[in-house]
């Protein structure tokens, strides 16, 4: 049994739909279908402006190869980790004071006071764990399935860039919490730079401000874990993902490339 | 002169409009290439100093600091005497650090008796990866906790990581006190060099290796 359809809810006359004026096709639009189209329109007034939805189209609509499996999705993990680190650093740092009489209390009060505080902290410090796992992960997936090959041994090359910035901020987002294991590890992660023959006594002078560790080497630190190595992430992961859409990915190895059914009927 | 495999280096010959006679660099060349230049000065501009302003620190200077650690009978001959010395200034309790220190014993330093080795100062970092190495008097050793460096009565490596002794501090006796001065390293036949960092060999061709840096030099005549 169908159900009679209910009539129209009595509309004020201002938004009741007008008819249409002679010689116009479409009629012109009641406020009521505006309000439908908002989102239409406001998309097509930036696309008019911009062009858009092409580059976009481009990057999102893209053929890919029979056999993608859960293995390709390692590299959008890897970015929603790096996208995670950000967002929960940025209200870290809103806590966090780079100095070295303060930078312990600030963190120690993110973690037992601030509202929280411990959750947030907790998914920056495990999440960066993640996020290196999951590098890791990608990057064994590109290597098994030999993605790194021609043309791709760029985005490769950015990739390895990418591990070794993230291995930094791991480097020196640990020094932060400026406790007596995070003070340790980062006066032996510096010792360590300075056994580099040559150059290294230098680079590690660089590292600490000075021949010391000192109240600067905490700020340093903090400088380049919060603005200098995440913009240069940030960068380079928009290049790595230029050339993922520009050069498509690959087939998994075990999948044979099968000839055309067109071309096989020629043959014969 | 309108031979297409040979093209003038003169302007006007190549037909171009409004060329001087002579000219060789083109309107449009020339202001490609100022525009550039203008835009590499200004992009020097800003990074050179904010690259001077992070390197800065790598060539500052640093005078000598003499710290007063006590009076010459606080320190005895066959043991150490822990002392708590200021290593860098007006940072607080970061900047401080532990040092070992005992009078000089001739039946052991076997090292020339010099003005400054009076009082033997040891620096607690070890010198495999800059750990604080503590003083067991019961094995007369120093030992790191952290990768199990040991060193012996006189700081020389006898096991472990640790590629040189210990480093040492100068010391000085003022009247009857006993003023710590700038640390120092040494090889292993403890020989004098300027300050390294941990990890870095003195032995062989390690002292070319990590060179001496112009800002933290041993002190003269030493």
């Amino acid at each position: 049994m169908r159900l009679p359809k209910l009539p129209a809810p009595p509309l004020p006359a201002a938004l009741r739909p007008k008819p249409p004026r002679p010689g116009t096709a479409n009629g012109p639009v009641g406020r009521i279908d505006a309000a439908r189209e908002a989102g239409t329109t406001a998309v097509d007034w930036v696309d008019e402006r911009t062009s858009l939805s092409g580059g976009m189209r481009w990057l999102m609509f893209r053929k890919v190869p029979k056999g993608t499996n859960w293995f390709y999705t390692l590299g959008s993990a890897t970015m929603f980790a790096f996208l995670s680190q950000a967002v929960t650093g940025v209200f870290l740092a809103m806590y966090y004071d780079p100095s070295p009489t303060h930078a312990y209390e600030s963190a120690r009060y993110i973690t037992n006071e601030a509202f929280l505080g411990a959750f947030v902290r907790g998914m920056h410090k495990w999440g960066s764990s993640m996020m290196l796992i999951l590098i890791f992960l990608h990057m064994g997936r590109t290597f098994f399935f030999g993605a790194y090959k021609y043309p791709r041994e760029l985005n490769w090359v950015i990739g390895v860039v990418l591990l070794v910035l993230t291995l930094m901020m791991a480097l020196t987002g640990y020094l932060l919490p400026f406790d007596q294991r995070s003070y340790w590890a980062s006066v032996v992660a510096v010792n360590i730079n300075g056994s580099g023959p040559l150059v290294g006594p230098y680079l590690a002078d660089f590292l600490r401000a000075g021949p010391d560790f000192t109240a600067t080497t905490l700020s340093r630190f903090y400088a380049i874990h919060m603005l200098l190595i995440p913009g240069a992430i940030a960068a380079l992961i928009g290049a790595h993902l230029y050339l993922v859409a520009k050069l498509g990915t690959t087939a998994p190895p075990w999948l044979k490339a099968e000839p055309e059914s067109d071309l096989r009927t020629t043959e014969a | 002169m309108d031979d297409p495999k040979h093209k003038s280096k003169y302007a006007a010959d190549r037909h171009i409009p409004g060329a001087f006679p002579g000219e060789t660099v083109t309107r449009r060349r020339f202001m490609t290439g100022s525009v550039h230049a203008a835009g590499a000065v200004a992009a020097g501009a800003f990074t050179l100093p904010a690259l001077g302003f992070a390197l800065g620190p790598v060539f500052q200077g640093h005078r000598p600091h003499w710290e007063d650690a006590g009076t010459v009978g606080d320190f005895p001959i066959d043991t150490y005497v822990p002392k708590v010395i200021t290593l860098t200034p007006g940072i607080g309790e970061v900047g401080k650090t532990t040092i070992y220190m005992r009078k000089r014993n001739p039946a052991i330093d076997a090292e020339p008796s010099r003005w400054f080795n009076q009082i033997v100062a040891i620096s607690t970092r070890c010198m495999h990866a800059g750990c604080p190495v503590r003083f067991v008097p019961a094995s007369r050793r120093f030992i790191c906790p952290c990768h199990g460096g040991v060193y012996d009565f006189r700081g020389q490596r006898t096991g472990g990581p640790p590629v040189r002794p210990l480093d040492r501090f100068y010391t000085r006796i003022v009247g009857d006190r006993v003023e710590v001065g700038p640390r120092f390293s040494v090889n292993s036949h403890l020989r004098i060099f300027s300050p390294r960092d941990p990890g870095e060999p003195l032995d062989g061709i390690g002292q070319y290796l990590y060179p001496s840096r112009p800002t933290t030099r041993k002190l003269k005549g030493t």
